[in-house]
């Protein structure tokens, strides 16, 4: 008789059924694989609709307290194309100085505090505190000074204040930026450190085929805006979005799962970013990385802890240089008169592409939004790891395969926000 | 006195926390992880509000001294895959051997945890009795 068991782990919490994965194996084969993440920005769509143009970066930001800045840079963006509206580079500049913050503060949490209990064996993060006090103290001081930079240019930590369509309420001082230099200068020294911590873990073995997706432009690091390029040959302004890419309803969940169109699923976040612009990292950064051994070509999923790692320290080596080049954008925004018309915005969030659309009328009330997060484009490749995963584990113990599955989840640093919360796990036998 | 307040201001009933610091002068938090250790481990003795929901009727308000030994998670555990609990706060900070000796917790029960503002009366009226205690 066929020998089939099923892993279950369900994200409860304050409201239930928010999250969960299930996986039922038959004969040592995945025969079933099915994760299940709800997301708040449907609610935020509908909540966007009839609202003023100019409050979109506010409500936007509370779609997700780790990566306000990617809501609201994306949103912005979105306006702004909207309205027919360049902001220019000192702008540019300071919103990618902005964004260098949420990447510092949003990767400093998961590598060291959700990611890397995994890979030590540790429950969480507190019992890594209790044997590496060190450790957790430098993570905690990373990822201070990227709320400190949220902070100073946003107006305050968490869901900043400061963002506006067409620019800033209020540009920051050369002093005030000054005044995060030093600790700047030490949270890259750490993240050099984190880097070679990094490189010293033990990684799982599984290789993915990918189609890789991520923004680009010709001489950076894309992280605030750029063109839509993947490995297998798309190269797109944001725009034409959805021409490419399809969000699909399926009947286990009830987020929406992205596919390109006739050719499946893909991968957003920091192994597609680091695949299709690693040349164009800072030296610092690249010099982490080679020293850490990472190919261009990295296709093993567990190995994103790495590479965001490497992102942290051209987080904080970018804003070392945006800092030492600053000059306070005057005005400190561009005055945006709506328009009737479609506009779009893409930036990277610390988890992958953060998309967004809008249609507005002549007075500037928003008739309809669309908003695409990064964890919704990876559904169906999270599932696709899973697979993989159970393929080639399918012969450990079912406690440590489902702590596999979850440190395979994990990889996407998923933000399955608002209230959903990682309570029980429950192995069946059939 | 210092008094922290957690909740999720959009998530109805789980703003009471939140609410009790605003009327005390508190600081109002949302589970960021730095914020909220920072918060904890400063202080030499704090007492913190959070929503919980355990199934007692909305309003009681469930009390701990959490100085001595962890909050059950049942309760206080995490909100988010991005947000400590308060649960798992404290126990870092306590790793870190920067607890304060004397930790009260007041847990709200709430009744509705769905998208939206404002509270339901019953938890109101605890947002009033906790706001008199402190």
């Amino acid at each position: 008789m066929a020998r089939t068991k099923t892993l279950r782990t369900d994200y409860l919490a304050r409201v239930e059924g928010e999250g969960a994965m299930l996986v039922r194996i038959r004969d040592g084969k995945p025969v079933e694989v099915k994760l299940r993440i709800y997301e708040p920005p449907r609610f935020f769509e509908a909540f966007l609709r009839g609202r003023h143009f100019t409050e979109a970066p506010d409500i936007t930001a509370r779609i997700c307290g780790i990566c306000p800045v990617a809501y609201q840079t994306s949103s912005v963006n979105a306006m702004e194309d909207a309205c027919g509206v360049d902001v220019g580079d000192r702008i540019r500049a300071l919103r990618r100085l902005l964004y260098c913050g949420e990447w510092i503060e949003s990767h400093a949490l998961h590598v060291f505090m959700l990611h890397a209990p995994d890979f030590l064996g540790y429950a969480s993060a507190i019992e890594l505190a209790k044997d590496d006090r060190t450790l957790v103290e430098r993570a905690l001081h990373l990822k201070k000074t990227g709320n400190e930079l949220m902070r100073v240019i946003g107006g305050r930590e968490v869901h900043p204040i400061n963002v506006r369509v067409g620019g800033f309420y209020r540009a920051p001082s050369k002093p005030e930026l000054a005044a995060l230099v030093d600790d700047l200068e030490r949270a890259r020294e750490f993240a050099v450190e984190t880097v070679r911590f990094a490189a010293g873990l033990d990684y799982p073995e599984l290789e993915q085929d990918y189609e890789l997706v991520a923004l680009s432009v010709p001489d950076a690091y894309a992280v605030e805006d750029g063109r839509l390029v993947s490995n297998r040959g798309l190269d797109i302004p944001v725009s034409e979005y959805e021409q490419h890419f399809v969000e699909e309803h399926v009947e286990w969940s009830n987020a929406l799962h992205s596919r390109v169109i006739d050719r499946g699923n893909y991968l957003v976040g920091p192994l597609a970013r680091w695949a299709l612009s690693g040349d164009r990292l800072t030296p610092l950064a690249r010099e982490a990385a080679r020293e850490a051994g990472l190919g261009r070509d990295e296709r093993n999923p567990f190995r994103s802890i790495l590479v965001r790692s490497v992102e942290l320290v051209f987080a904080a080596d970018e804003a070392l240089r945006l800092i030492a080049e600053y000059e306070p954008p005057e005005p400190s925004f561009v005055e945006v008169v709506p328009r009737a018309g479609v506009g779009y915005g893409c930036s990277e969030a610390p988890r992958g592409l953060c998309w967004h659309r809008y249609e507005l009328d002549g007075e500037g009330t928003i008739l309809d939004a669309k908003i695409v997060p990064p964890t919704s484009q990876n559904q169906k490749t999270i599932e696709s790891d899973l697979h993989g995963v159970v393929e080639r584990y399918a012969d450990l113990p079912d406690e440590e395969l489902s702590l596999r599955c979850e440190q395979a989840i994990r990889n996407y640093d998923p933000c399955i926000s608002c209230a959903t919360h990682f309570l029980k796990l429950e192995v069946d036998r059939g | 006195m210092n008094v922290i307040g957690l909740g999720n201001e959009w998530r109805r009933d789980d703003a009471a926390g939140l609410e009790v610091a605003r009327r005390i002068g508190g600081r109002q938090l949302d589970g960021e992880p730095v914020a909220l250790v920072e918060a904890i481990a400063g202080a030499a003795e704090v007492t913190i509000v959070d929503a919980v929901r355990s199934g007692a009727p909305p309003g009681t308000v469930h009390e701990f001294e959490a100085g001595a030994a962890p909050l059950p998670t049942r309760l206080f555990g995490a909100s988010s895959t991005h947000a400590l609990g308060l649960a798992e706060a404290l126990e870092l900070v306590r790793s870190l051997g920067r607890l304060p000796v004397r930790v009260r917790v007041l847990g709200i029960e709430g009744e509705r945890f769905d998208y939206g503002r404002g509270l339901s009366p019953a938890v109101e009226e605890a947002v009033v009795r906790c706001t008199r205690s402190i």
